[in-house]
């Protein structure tokens, strides 16, 4: 989950890392107190978590108090590289002489975290990972050891940062770490770091993103998430425990494990470049157990999608036996129908592997009107995909 | 032969007690795995019973390897939790730890790889959040289902479970030397290439399918890896094509970031490696089927 500016700055601050006072609001008329307690002038940055805003216009500086909620007002509601603006964060202004770079994220290919650190800051640290790799040091840092005050300290000279800011970058990365670990980041990023005119280093703007899979011992984390962006479908799939990511297509998707379907989403975007282009409405995976209250959570996720024209149900039963599954899709059609909800959608179902056999027999002998049955996986996305196009 | 897990080893069960672990010993068991023992501190010096077969339960890894002489134990237990059966698995330096549990935070996977590291890599770990791997009829460490295929000259390694079964079941009259599912999390033990090294050592096999995802380089380490080691042909399907960027796709690892980590990418990675590389899981198998012919 990648947090807002100001979800970072909170966090930043909870663990020790110099940031500027700051507030967030989301109505231009709020701005005018908060420039109050803020000495007056303030720095109004849009809440958006897309990179560019600046130059989109997203941060503008306000001289007072009434230029702020007019400042405010230019911003909220901005759209920034398609993101709604709907909060602005108010900060102090500050004074800068030099702009850097610090973070630490997760590094896939080495299995380890890795510290990177830039006097280049505050532009896009690809770009400069891109056209001057030099200037950008990247230090692995062991996740049981972590980092030391040596570690910091290697990181600080690697990056070549000046000699009478190294105690105060020592001082940064070593909180940074800590807000790295203590909130099971993914990453944590400054950008930028800034010197101020009168030598203090300050993190100006950050990036955090974490990692869901901890959330069973980050109990804080769950207020983060910003539920008023999430699609809508995605957040009943959510509430559902279900596995779902909204697509823009008109097949809809149901499978079990990710691989599969994954590749199910591919095969019907290949099948559907003979039948006028559909493509898949929703990645959506049950999981190995695919009792019918699953699926039926599934389908009732998936037919409220106004988008989608058909179905594509892909199984391969691997533990889960398609005889099991075959039932828990008759069941879910007469669930469905016994809380009144209209199913008008074909369901185009394959099922192989584990009673297979079984399965297809449930599913002929129920004859359900909507329901078709194909063999292979190939064939069935192609007949999903025509079924969706003809509609 | 196979790789990693052959008919010789002798098989632990970590989280043997819980629900997921019973119910997956006892199709272990019953897919004629040598399970030798389970770990439970505190259910130690009991036993469970397996449709006749009573399997005893050990205090820690160490003492289940001192009584049984294991060498490969199955992870069961929960994400909480899986950071100290790992660890512990590392301690008693067994050989080989395959780690099925998903939703491991990703700092307890890189705490417990780096650990690992520092003890001097004597255990080989698979996942996490990975089906396990199967050498048909020999042994199976795991959830792979064992019926789908028999014995063969086909290596697989895979990100995937369901995609293992899926091109198990295409290439069912074929058969497989070894199938390993290294699973979908960002962080994990065993990679494709390691796989690909044994695959290409191993007398038993002729052919390598190896499955990829969106996410990561792992498959473009892999393309390069196989152009300068592998003289084995090696055939290729890589899933997410259609995934956007910026979403997590089932898999923790499974994530377009970026420009990086796109299917199109690993595709043509792969290709330029020689590795034929199909557009589906059944021309995938085709190619494979092919490709064996000569």
């Amino acid at each position: 989950m990648d947090l807002f500016e100001y979800q970072a700055r909170d966090l930043f601050a909870k663990h020790g890392v110099p940031v500027l006072a700051g507030e967030v609001i989301d109505t231009p008329e709020a701005a005018r107190e908060v420039t109050e307690r803020l000495g007056g002038r303030a720095v109004v940055k849009a809440q958006v978590k897309v990179g560019g805003r600046g130059k989109a216009g997203g941060v503008k500086l306000a001289s007072d108090p009434a230029d702020a909620v007019e400042k405010a007002g230019q911003i909220l509601g901005m759209d920034i590289k398609g993101h709604t603006v709907h909060k602005v964060m108010l900060a102090q202004t500050a004074d800068i002489a030099e702009e850097y770079y610090v973070s630490y994220l997760l590094d896939r290919t080495n299995r380890t975290f890795l510290a990177m650190a830039s006097v280049e800051g505050g532009m896009d640290i690809e770009e400069v990972a891109a056209t001057k790799p030099e200037a950008l040091a990247k230090i692995p840092v062991d996740a049981n050891d972590g980092v030391t005050p040596e570690k910091a300290r290697e990181i600080v000279e690697a990056a070549k940062f000046p000699a009478e800011l190294h105690d105060q970058i020592s001082e940064v990365l070593q909180t940074l770490w800590k807000t790295f670990i203590a909130e099971d980041a993914l990453l944590v990023e400054v950008n930028p770091l800034v010197k101020t005119g009168d030598g203090k280093v300050l993190a100006l703007d950050g990036k955090v993103s974490l990692d869901a899979n901890a959330d069973f011992r980050q109990p804080e984390h769950d207020a983060l998430e910003d539920k008023s962006a999430a699609d809508p479908l995605e957040a009943l799939a959510k509430a559902k425990g279900l596995n779902y990511v909204k697509l823009d297509g008109e097949v809809g998707i149901i499978g079990n494990g990710a691989g599969l379907v994954m590749s199910t989403l591919d095969v019907v975007a290949y099948a559907g470049e003979a039948h006028g282009n559909v493509k898949p409405a929703n990645f959506l995976d049950i999981g190995g157990g695919a009792s019918a209250e699953v699926m039926a959570n599934g389908l009732e996720v998936i037919l409220g999608d106004a988008d989608v024209k058909s179905v594509f149900v892909n199984v391969f039963g691997g533990i889960t036996a398609c005889d099991a599954v075959a039932n828990g899709i008759v069941q879910a059609l007469e669930l469905l129908k016994s809380k009144g909800e209209e199913v008008n959608k074909p369901l185009v179902v394959r099922l192989d592997g584990n009673n297979a056999e079984l399965g297809r027999k449930i599913l002929t002998d129920a004859n359900h009107p909507l329901v078709q049955q194909v063999d292979t996986m190939d064939g069935a996305a192609d007949r999903a995909a025509e079924l969706a196009a003809a509609k | 032969m196979a790789i990693f897990l052959t008919k010789e080893s002798k098989v632990i069960v970590q989280g043997m007690t819980g629900s997921e672990g019973q119910k997956h010993t006892k199709r272990m068991l019953a897919s004629g795995t040598n399970i030798v023992g389970g770990v439970n501190p505190r259910k130690a010096g009991t036993k469970v019973d397996f449709d006749g077969t009573e399997v005893p339960v050990f205090g820690s890894v160490a003492e289940a390897m001192e009584a049984t002489g294991a060498d490969v134990t199955v992870i069961f237990v929960p994400p909480k939790f899986a950071k100290g059966a790992v660890i512990e698995a590392i301690d008693a330096e067994i050989g080989l730890a395959v780690v099925i549990t998903e939703g491991i935070a990703v700092h307890d996977t890189a705490a417990f790889w780096a650990y690992a590291g520092s003890k001097g890599n004597k255990t080989r770990i698979i996942g996490p959040n990975c089906p396990g791997l199967i050498s048909p009829g020999q042994s199976n460490a795991g959830i792979i289902p064992a019926d789908i295929t028999n014995s063969g000259r086909i290596g697989l390694v895979s990100k995937s479970g369901t995609l293992t079964y899926q091109m198990m079941y295409e290439l069912r009259d074929l058969g497989f030397s070894s199938a390993v599912g290294i699973g979908g999390d960002p962080v994990i033990g065993t990679t494709h290439i390691d796989a690909l090294a044994a695959f290409e050592a191993d007398p038993d096999t002729d052919l390598i399918v190896m499955i990829g995802e969106i996410g990561g380089d792992a498959e473009e380490r892999a393309a390069d890896y196989i152009k300068a080691n592998v003289t084995k042909p090696v055939v290729g399907y890589v899933a997410g094509f259609t995934a956007p960027e910026g979403k997590t796709m089932g898999h923790a690892g499974a994530i377009v970031s970026g420009s990086s980590g796109t299917a199109q990418a690993k595709k043509e990675a792969l290709e330029a490696a020689g590795v034929k590389v199909g557009k589906t899981p059944s021309e995938t198998a085709r190619l494979a089927r092919a490709a064996l012919k000569g």
